[in-house]
């Protein structure tokens, strides 16, 4: 039966999809705004950029969806960088990657423990989190920056610098990711778990669900992330200052929001997140293309949030009216 | 006696901690004690403790500020930058545009219903975004010397930044405990929807603390570049998780209907206290950024251990 296309169907549809909508929009805006934006290398770049921040959001998205938030990611991204591009020459590529991503694991276990079995309040933990990782970054390379000494000669420099079939490496891993994510999230009972305790956690646990052994999951999984982030990151910089990865907790959220995820838990979508941090990555590039300096981004990026939580929270209300 | 001190110990936590903390960083280090060293604590802890007066309400409302930072730093861009427009002008300026951001993310919390925790991570982001605008990366210099002085002045031996802090937790203990806002404030915390019922603006409510603690943290910024006479771009950095770690190990619950100005005031000092008393030891400022963070990490744990705070005494 063919439902009315009438006014009310219309806002829905845009509130559903509106993402999609505004992520065209910016597009043709952007393209009519400078000649240089809609190059091959600048779509190549702007994905390899945003093939970082997506590899974290990722695992942001899982966080989120469990009524969870992750703070630490920024420093993490720093801690690992710099300790692999450090251990690169001591110990070689292959254990150096290793250590970084068991970096990550003990990490995201130690936050899982806070939050997942001690039940302590996630947002000043990981807040805690992203000073103490901080400082273990500063006191690991005692204030200079670690570098790799012959960029050229190493396969490591493949995974942030490499190309396959024209399409640069980080952006393979990014996809990569995200596909295996994004089906585990919506198609094996583990995913389903997630949504579960986000959305009503009290619920979940008397059906049976392991609320502490999930959430002690989703961070270990956010925290590898970040760190494989961190690991494609130094690849590409092939060197690691101490604050390379600071701000980037606020753009991955940014970016998970705006692709829909709720933040109160129990909502969310891989593909959307992908696209999210697609729209903040066009328009970082955008802003600099137009020739504004990095920081505008910042205020921008501010008034996306908002804009995109406040659409977000609008469009509960009224949903919450319209049912029969 | 022994009685009434553990009852003392058991209502008032931080008594405790601060105590730990003077007679081990007394020992510690000879120079601790003195009254140049406590005057320049009680001078340090100014900044972060004005800020964390508005917090207090912030954090008993069962929300949360994390811009504080920002808005110090955009205030004191503005309040060093404007000077030549005149000191009143600025110091104006200054105050009003912290205010304004408060406004802002009060409406935006109370009006809009969005989660202040997403409210002010955004304007954390955004507002320090906008102080890199002004001050294009490079530090600002004052040329009033009124402001410098002002800065510099003592009233007999206390310094008059640390008055007016003193000033301002009376204040804002004052108002807690014996206005209407302060009752209400541990109301809308403690249970939203019972305090909007019986009949409290919640909204007006949560926008007030919200445009105070954009004051507070104006004014900070203000005290801060009153001693500096330099504004850079990056001034206040993580001071929001200092602020907020002051309030949580004062006693202030994170889940909200519970605090007071004078628990705060003990852990604004222990906050102060262990920086100065690293200072002292010789311990590496990254070191001392590490235990920062654990120490929040610490103080969050014992927050979700001893959820009994108010039951003690109802």
């Amino acid at each position: 039966m063919l439902k009315k296309l009438n006014k009310e169907r219309i806002k829905y549809m845009i509130m559903q999809q509106g993402l999609i909508l505004a992520f065209i929009i910016l597009i043709v805006f952007i393209s009519f705004s400078t000649d240089r934006f809609f190059t091959t290398d600048n779509i190549i770049l702007i994905f390899r950029q945003v093939a970082i921040i997506g590899i974290i959001a990722i695992g942001m998205t899982y966080v989120l969806i469990s009524g969870n938030i992750d703070l630490s990611v920024g420093s993490l991204v720093s801690l690992t960088a710099v300790v692999v591009v450090d251990l690169h020459d001591k110990i070689g590529p292959g254990p150096a990657i290793i250590v970084g991503l068991l970096i990550g694991v003990a990490v995201g276990a130690l936050n899982g423990v806070f939050v997942g079995f001690l039940k302590m309040n996630p947002l000043i933990v990981t807040l805690g989190g992203l000073t103490a990782l901080q400082g273990l970054t500063l006191i690991y390379t005692g204030g200079t920056y670690s570098v790799v000494a012959d960029p050229d000669s190493t396969w490591y420099a493949f995974l942030g610098r490499g190309f396959v079939f024209g399409i640069p490496v980080p952006v393979i891993i990014f996809l990569g990711l995200a596909l295996l994510f994004g089906i585990l999230l919506t198609r094996t009972v583990y995913g389903r778990y997630v949504f579960a305790i986000g959305g009503n956690w009290k619920s979940s646990r008397f059906t049976g669900i392991r609320d502490n052994l999930i959430v002690f999951s989703v961070f270990v999984l956010c925290s590898v992330m970040a760190s494989t982030a961190g690991i494609v990151l130094g690849s590409r910089l092939m060197a690691a200052q101490n604050y390379v990865g600071m701000g980037y907790e606020l753009r991955v959220i940014a970016a998970v929001v705006l692709g829909g995820t709720s933040l109160m838990g129990g909502a969310g979508s891989i593909p959307k997140t992908v696209i999210g941090a697609l729209i903040l990555g066009f328009i970082a590039n955008g802003l600099i293309m137009l020739g504004y300096p990095y920081y505008v981004q910042w205020v921008v990026t501010w008034v996306i949030i908002i804009g995109a939580v406040w659409l977000d929270v609008l469009s509960k209300k009224k949903m919450m009216w319209s049912w029969p | 006696m022994k009685n009434s001190l553990s009852v003392l110990a058991k209502k008032y936590p931080i008594l405790l901690i601060l105590l730990t903390c003077i007679i081990y960083f007394g020992l510690s280090s000879p120079v601790f004690l003195t009254v140049q060293n406590l005057t320049n604590i009680i001078l340090q802890v100014s900044i972060i403790g004005i800020m964390a007066v508005g917090m207090t309400l912030i954090l008993i409302n069962a929300n949360i500020d994390l811009s504080v930072g920002s808005i110090l730093a955009l205030s004191a861009a503005l309040a060093m930058g404007l000077q030549s427009f005149g000191l009143v002008f600025a110091i104006a300026a200054c105050l009003g545009v912290g205010t304004l951001i408060g406004a802002i993310n009060g409406f935006l919390v109370s009006k809009a219903k969005i989660n202040s925790f997403i409210v002010t991570l955004g304007a954390m982001m955004g507002v320090r975004g906008l102080v890199y605008i002004y001050t294009e990366e490079r530090p600002i210099v004052g040329t009033e010397r009124a402001l410098v002085d002002f800065g510099s002045s003592f009233i007999g031996p206390i310094p008059t930044i640390a008055i007016i802090y003193i000033l301002i937790i009376v204040l804002g203990e004052l108002v807690l405990r014996y206005t209407t806002h302060g009752r209400n404030a541990i109301a809308v915390g403690g249970n939203y929807d019972a305090a909007k019922n019986a009949g409290i603006n919640v909204d007006r409510h949560v926008f007030i603390n919200f445009a105070f603690i954009g004051f507070t943290a104006a004014l900070a910024g203000l005290l801060l570049v009153s001693r500096t006479n330099s504004a850079t771009a990056f001034l206040g950095t993580n001071y929001e998780l200092m602020v907020i770690s002051a309030v949580v190990l004062g006693g202030t619950k994170l889940t909200g209907g519970y605090g007071s100005m004078l628990n705060t005031f003990g852990g604004v000092l222990v906050i102060g206290m262990i920086q100065n008393g690293m200072n002292l030891l010789n311990v590496h400022a990254y070191y001392s950024m590490l235990i920062m963070g654990l120490i929040l990490i610490m103080v969050v744990f014992i927050d979700t251990r001893f959820k009994s705070g108010p039951q003690d005494y109802c």
